[in-house]
C-alpha cells in the first residue's frame, strides 16, 4: 500500500481512538517554544562548568598548573584529574565493560580529551578560566591510521590496562568458519570486496549537557541530564560515585535529539556532579559544538572484506566477512555484554543461504570512544551495508539485474520463524511483495529503459536498491544486558475517577514522539482517547525502571510493555463491570471504550464509569481491591525483525562528478503501524540522514590526530536541497510475538538508505567499469571513482 | 553555546565615526558588518580583537546598488540577500544572482555584506571571484581620504586586503562594457558550503559576434580568487566555439593552484577550474548574443 501524499489537518480532528493518523500530542509545546530542555533549568545560586581538552591526540601529561584560573573571584573550584584520582573518580566504567578516564591523569589518548574543569559564576567566566589552566605535554606518535594499531612498535595507548602491550581491544567472531569454507571451495562465482564505513557523528541539534543538584544535608543528587537511557545511568551513577540509588534522581527531560549519541555517560555528567559535590551549589554543563563533534560517541569506522559465494545462475551460497574495528581510545560501546559487536551477527541479511561467517578485531586507536551511536541498530547499519554492497557487487560479476538477484534469494514466508547462520531467530518476515511493491511505486522498468536510453547519450543516471532486515528491540534478558542490567522495561498505568489516565514509561524520547504513540497504545486498548492520557517519561523518580530508548527498542519492548499493562487494567475493569452490570464475566463482551451484556449493547457501562466506581464508594467484587491501576515488567521473548526495501534514482553529472539524488522510494514494513504520520516522520529522517552518510558525512582526522570535523562548516550535515521528496509506501507484517504485532522502525531508514545511494551511484558509474566506491560519495571521491583512482577513506 | 574570548564594542553612526574608531584602536579592533564569518571565528577563539566596531548603522549611506552610465557602484555595506534581489543589477551583470544563489543560506544572505565578503578575503569566497571577473576597483576611505584599488591590488594573500588599519572599504566599482554577458557556476559538496571549486566568466562580444573580450575569475584554487589574464589574451578576436572554450578551460587548469583538502583533491579541482570555465564562458558568451548582458 502507498501512503496517501495528501494530508489535511482533518486527521488530527477525527483523533483515533487507538491506532492511525494523527498530529502529535507534544508538538504545541513544541512549535510554541515551550519545550523544556537541560539547558533551559535554573536553579538559584547554579554555577558553571566548563573543560579543558586535550588539543593532543596522543601525550603526557608532565604537570597542569591551575593557580592562574584558580586566582579568578568568580571561579569557584578547578578540578584536575589528580584531583578526582584522590576522590578514586578519575576512572568510570563504560558501558561495554572497558574504563575510560573521566579526566586524564596519566596521558590524554585523543584530542578533545577532558583535561580539568572549572567551575565559574557564569558560562563565560568559565570558559576564559580554561586559557588560564597550564598544562605542559610530552607529546606522544599516536595511532591514526587503523590499519596500523597493530603494527610491530605501534605506539601503545592503553598503558593504564595492567599487562596491556599492544592496541587489541578484542576479537570476535560468529558463524560457522569451516562449514563457509567448503561452501566457498565448490562455489560457481567468488566475489570479495573490500570496503568502508567510515566514522560519523550523530550531531543531534542540541548538545550533550547536564545541571547537578547534590543536597550535602540530605545526600540527595538530582541530576538534570541529556540521557536516552535515565534508568540505566542512575544505576551507574550509584555504582560509581557511592551515592544510594534511591538518593539519586536522574531527569531527562526534553531532548532535542539523540541518534544513540545520549546513550553513553560522558565525563561531563560526572564532572557536574563533582563540582556540585565540591561547591554546594548546583552545577550546569552544557557542551559546545566543537564539544559534542570532537568527544562524544561517534559511530561506525569498521573496514570490512566482504566475500560472497554463488552458483552461476545467482543463487547466494555463503557470506564470510572479516572487520577491522576502529573503538578508539577507550572501548565506549553500549552494546549488550554478550554482543561485543552488537548485532552486526545478521549480515546474512535478507537471504536464505547455507554458511556465514565472520571474524572480527577490534582495536584501540587515538580518536574519541564510543561506537554506538547514530541510529545504528547496534551495529546493523554496518552489516546491512556490507550485505547489501556485496550482493551487488555479485549481481556486476553475474552481470544480473540487481533486484532479480535479491528476489531469487530471499528467505520466503514459509521459512519463518527462520534460523539464520549466525544464529539470529528471524521472528517473521513477507520479503517479496514489498520488493515489488517498491519496484512498482518506483516504476523500475521503466526507469531501466531510461537509463538505457541515457547512457546512449553519455548521460550518468543509477539506479539502486537495498532490501534490510533489521533486529529490532533488545532485548530477551537471558541473552542481553548492558553491565548486568536486564534489557526489559516497566510500565505503569493509571485510570484516575473521572476516566483520564496516566502511563508511566521507562523509555525517553528524543524526537520519537513517544507522548502521542504510547497514547494510542493505550487508547487501543482500554478505549480512552489519546488525548485524555497523559505520557510520562524521562524522570527516574516518577517512572519504572528499564533500560532506555536507543536501537529502535520503544516500541518493540516499552511499547509491549504499555498494551499489556493496559490488558491488566480493561481485566480488573471487566470484573468491575460484570459486578456493576450484574452478570457474569463471561457474559460480557468488550467493544473499545465500554462492556456490554452479549446479545444487548444497550445495557453497557464505559471505562469511564468504571474507573469512578473503583474508586467511588460503591460496592466492588468480593475480594477486588480499589482503584484501576496496574504494572508490568516486560521481557521480550526475541527480537523484532522489520524490514524494508528502498530503491534510489540518482543523476550523476559527468563533468564535475556531482551526484543529485533524483527520487528515493522507500517501502518499510515494520508490523503493525501505531501512528502512519509518525512512522512517516522517522523514516524522512532516517532517509536524510542516508544522504548524509552517503554523500557528505565523514569525521576524519590528519595524520598527528587532529579532528577535521570540529564544527558543522567542516563536517557536513545534509540539508532539504540534498533530499528529494521522499516516497515512501509500506506493508505490513506483524510480529507474532509482541502483543501488538509492532516492529521498531525508528532506525530503518538509517540503516537501510546508505547502501542504496551508494548503489544507485556506483550503477550510474558502471559505464566507466566502476563496482565499487566508498563513502562519503563526494564529488571529488566521485571523480577519483571515474578515474580508477579511489582511495578508501580512511 | 561556543564562547568567544572578552572584547569591547561600539557601534559607529557614520562612516567618519568608524574611520575615527578605527584609528583610534588601530589592528586590536575589527569592523563588524554582516559577522557570518567574523563571530564563528571568533566563537571558536580563532580570532580574537579587544573591540569590535559595529557599522550596522551605515547601512543608509553605504548599502546602495547604482546602475549608471558606464559602470555600476555597489556600496560596501550591501547585504547579499539586496544583491540577489535586484533585477537591475542582474540586467547588467548575471553573474551576480548566479553566484548569490549559490552563496551560503538565506540567513547568512539577510546579513552578510559585499564589502564583508571582500575584506573577509578567504580564497574560497564567491564575490570575490565574481569582482575579479568583472575587473571591479574598491575604494577605501581612511583618514587621509579616498583611494582606489584595483581587485587585483586588493587582495594580498590568504585573509589580507590592501584595507590598512583605520580604512573602511566603501564601494566597488564596476565597468559596464557593451555587448556584455557573464554566468557564475560553483560546485560544493552540499548547499551552503564554500567552493570546492567555483568559475566566473564575463565576455563582450564585437560587432561581428566575436570576442571582444573575456576575463575568467576561479575561487578556491589559489591563495585568492585568481583572474586569468592568458585566458584573456587568448580569447580576444576569437569567434566563440566549443573549442575555444575548451582552449580556454586548459589554460584555468594550468594556470590556477588548488590544494588537496577535504573538500577534494588539487587534481579534481583543477579537473573542475577547466570544467567550470567552460560552463561559464558557454552560458556568458550565450547571454552576450541574446542581449541578456
Amino acid at each position: 500500500m502507498t501512503d496517501t501524499r495528501q494530508r489535511s489537518f482533518e486527521d488530527n480532528d477525527q483523533k483515533p481512538m487507538g491506532f492511525g493518523r494523527m498530529l502529535r500530542k507534544e508538538d504545541p509545546r513544541f512549535v510554541r517554544g515551550r519545550g523544556r530542555y537541560t539547558d533551559d533549568v535554573q536553579l538559584p545560586g547554579m554555577l558553571h562548568l566548563a573543560i579543558l581538552r586535550s588539543p593532543f591526540a596522543h601525550a603526557r601529561i608532565v604537570s597542569v598548573d591551575t593557580s592562574a584560573a584558580a586566582a579568578l573571584p568568580e571561579v569557584k573550584a578547578v578540578i584536575t584529574g589528580a584531583d578526582l584520582a584522590g576522590l578514586g573518580l578519575a576512572w568510570m566504567p563504560t558501558l561495554s565493560g572497558d574504563v575510560q578516564a573521566v579526566l586524564a591523569t596519566d596521558k590524554v589518548r585523543f584530542q578533545g580529551q577532558e583535561v580539568a574543569f572549572v567551575v565559574a559564576t557564569d558560562r563565560y567566566v568559565a570558559r576564559d578560566a580554561l586559557e588560564l589552566i597550564d598544562v605542559e605535554y610530552d607529546v606522544l606518535d599516536p595511532v591514526i591510521d587503523v590499519r596500523q594499531a597493530l603494527a610491530e612498535g605501534a605506539p601503545l595507548i592503553r598503558d593504564d590496562l595492567d599487562g596491556k602491550t599492544d592496541n587489541h581491544c578484542f576479537d570476535w567472531e560468529t558463524g560457522d568458519a569451516g562449514a563457509t569454507a567448503a561452501v566457498f571451495a565448490k562455489a560457481d562465482v567468488v566475489v570479495s570486496q573490500d570496503l568502508v564505513y567510515p566514522r560519523v557523528h550523530p550531531a543531534p541539534m542540541e548538545t550533550c549537557g547536564s545541571v547537578a543538584d547534590f543536597d550535602p544535608v540530605e545526600g540527595r543528587l538530582k541530576l538534570w541530564s541529556t540521557t536516552q537511557a535515565p534508568h540505566a545511568h542512575r544505576t551507574l551513577y550509584a555504582m560509581v560515585a557511592g551515592i544510594p540509588e534511591h538518593k539519586i534522581q536522574v531527569i531527562s527531560p526534553d531532548l532535542g535529539g539523540g541518534f544513540g549519541n545520549k546513550v553513553p555517560i560522558y565525563p561531563g555528567y560526572v564532572c557536574s556532579i563533582v563540582g556540585s559535590i565540591v561547591t554546594g551549589k548546583p552545577v550546569k554543563w552544557m557542551e559546545d559544538r566543537s564539544e559534542n563533534l570532537i568527544s562524544t560517541g561517534f559511530a561506525r569506522d569498521y573496514i570490512m572484506r566482504g566475500e560472497i559465494a554463488a552458483t552461476r545462475d545467482g543463487k547466494i551460497l555463503a557470506i564470510r566477512t572479516n572487520v577491522l574495528a576502529d573503538h578508539g581510545a577507550f572501548n565506549g560501546t553500549a552494546a549488550p555484554v554478550k554482543y561485543p559487536a552488537g548485532f552486526f551477527g545478521v549480515f546474512t541479511g535478507s537471504y536464505d543461504i547455507e554458511a556465514a561467517y565472520c571474524s572480527m578485531t577490534a582495536v584501540y586507536t587515538n580518536k574519541a570512544p564510543g561506537g554506538v551511536a547514530y541510529a545504528c541498530s547496534f551495529r546493523i547499519t554496518e552489516a546491512v551495508y556490507l550485505v547489501e554492497r556485496i550482493v551487488d557487487c555479485l549481481a556486476y560479476e553475474l552481470d544480473m539485474d540487481p533486484a532479480a538477484l535479491r528476489l531469487k534469494n530471499f528467505i520466503q514466508p514459509d521459512q519463518f520463524p527462520y534460523m539464520s547462520k549466525t544464529g539470529w531467530e528471524y521472528d517473521s518476515g513477507d520479503y517479496e511483495p514489498t520488493m515489488r511493491l517498491a519496484m512498482e511505486l518506483a516504476g523500475y522498468d521503466e526507469l531501466r529503459k531510461e537509463q538505457a536510453e541515457k547512457r546512449t547519450r553519455g548521460e550518468l543516471m543509477g539506479i539502486g536498491i537495498s532490501f534490510f532486515t533489521e533486529a529490532v528491540g533488545a532485548g530477551p534478558r537471558k541473552h542481553m544486558d548492558i553491565l548486568g542490567l536486564g534489557m526489559a522495561d516497566g510500565c505503569e498505568l493509571r485510570v484516575h475517577p473521572t476516566g483520564k489516565a496516566v502511563v508511566r514509561l521507562s523509555v525517553q524520547t528524543q524526537g520519537q514522539g513517544h507522548e502521542t504513540t504510547f497514547a494510542q497504545i493505550i487508547a487501543e486498548e482500554i478505549g480512552i482517547a489519546p488525548a485524555d492520557i497523559d505520557v510520562v517519561h524521562g524522570d527516574t523518580d516518577n517512572t519504572p525502571f528499564g533500560l532506555g530508548t536507543y536501537g529502535s527498542r520503544s516500541t518493540p519492548v516499552s511499547g509491549a510493555a504499555a498494551a499489556l499493562v493496559a490488558r491488566k487494567v480493561r481485566d480488573k475493569a471487566r470484573l468491575i463491570a460484570s459486578s456493576m452490570l450484574e452478570v457474569s464475566v463471561a457474559d460480557l463482551e468488550w467493544e473499545k471504550g465500554s462492556f456490554h451484556v452479549k446479545g444487548d449493547p444497550g445495557t453497557a457501562v464505559t471505562i469511564q464509569d468504571i474507573a469512578m466506581r473503583a474508586h467511588g464508594a460503591g460496592d466492588l467484587p468480593e475480594g477486588l481491591e480499589g482503584g484501576l491501576e496496574a504494572q508490568i515488567c516486560y521481557n521480550p521473548s526475541n527480537l523484532t525483525y522489520p524490514h524494508g526495501a528502498y530503491i534510489c534514482v540518482v543523476d550523476v553529472d559527468p563533468g564535475t562528478a556531482v551526484v543529485k539524488v533524483r527520487r528515493f522510494i522507500a517501502v518499510d514494513d515494520c508490523g503493525t503501524r501505531i501512528n502512519p504520520m509518525i512512522i512517516e516522520g522517522q523514516v524522512h529522517g532516517g532517509l536524510t540522514d542516508g544522504v548524509g552518510m552517503a554523500l557528505m558525512e565523514m569525521i576524519s582526522f590528519d595524520e598527528d590526530g587532529n579532528c577535521l570535523g570540529a564544527s558543522l562548516m567542516d563536517y557536513l550535515i545534509p540539508t532539504a536541497l540534498e533530499v528529494p521528496d521522499w516516497e515512501t509506501g509500506f506493508t505490513v507484517t506483524p510480529s507474532p510475538h509482541h502483543p501488538i504485532g509492532a516492529k521498531g522502525v525508528g532506525e530503518s531508514a538509517t540503516v537501510g538508505s546508505p547502501p542504496a545511494i551508494v548503489n544507485a551511484v556506483v550503477d550510474a558509474l558502471k559505464p566507466y567499469g566502476v563496482r565499487h566506491a566508498d563513502m562519503p560519495l563526494t564529488p571529488s571521491r566521485v571523480w577519483d571513482a571515474m578515474r580508477g583512482t579511489a582511495q578508501p577513506p580512511i | 553555546m561556543q564562547v568567544p574570548a572578552p572584547f569591547e564594542y561600539a557601534r559607529a553612526t557614520t562612516v567618519d565615526e568608524a574611520v575615527a574608531l578605527m584609528g583610534r584602536f588601530g589592528d586590536t579592533a575589527r569592523l563588524i558588518a554582516g559577522g557570518h564569518s567574523l563571530l564563528p571565528m571568533m566563537k571558536l577563539r580563532l580570532a580574537n580583537f579587544d573591540y569590535l566596531i559595529d557599522i550596522n548603522d551605515l547601512h543608509g549611506e553605504l548599502g546602495f546598488i547604482a546602475v549608471e552610465p558606464g559602470v555600476v557602484r555597489i556600496g560596501a555595506l550591501t547585504r547579499h540577500r539586496e544583491l540577489l534581489d535586484s533585477a537591475e543589477l542582474a540586467g547588467v551583470f548575471p553573474i551576480f544572482r548566479d553566484a548569490e544563489r549559490v552563496i551560503a543560506d538565506p540567513v547568512v544572505r539577510n546579513r552578510g555584506t559585499l564589502g564583508g565578503s571582500l575584506c573577509q578575503a578567504d580564497p574560497s569566497e564567491d564575490l570575490s571571484a565574481v569582482c575579479t571577473t568583472l575587473d571591479a576597483s574598491c575604494v577605501i576611505r581612511g583618514p587621509l581620504g579616498t583611494r582606489t584599488v584595483s581587485m587585483a591590488e586588493f587582495h594580498r594573500g590568504p585573509y589580507e586586503t590592501a584595507v590598512a588599519d583605520g580604512e573602511i572599504l566603501t564601494e566597488v566599482r564596476f565597468p559596464v562594457r557593451e555587448r556584455g554577458g557573464s554566468a557564475y557556476a560553483k560546485v560544493e559538496r552540499r548547499a551552503g558550503d564554500w567552493a570546492v571549486v567555483s568559475a566566473g566568466s564575463a565576455v563582450w562580444l564585437d560587432d561581428g559576434g566575436r570576442i571582444a573580450d573575456a576575463r575568467v575569475g576561479l575561487a578556491a584554487v589559489g591563495p585568492n580568487t585568481t583572474g586569468i589574464p592568458e585566458i584573456s589574451a587568448t580569447l580576444r578576436g576569437e569567434e566563440p566555439s566549443e573549442q575555444v572554450f575548451t582552449r580556454a578551460g586548459e589554460i584555468a587548469a594550468r594556470s590556477c593552484e588548488p590544494a588537496t583538502d577535504q573538500r577534494g583533491s588539487a587534481e579534481y579541482k583543477r579537473h573542475l577550474a577547466a570544467e567550470l570555465t567552460v560552463r561559464t564562458l558557454r552560458t556568458a558568451v550565450a547571454r552576450a548574443a541574446r542581449g541578456e548582458a
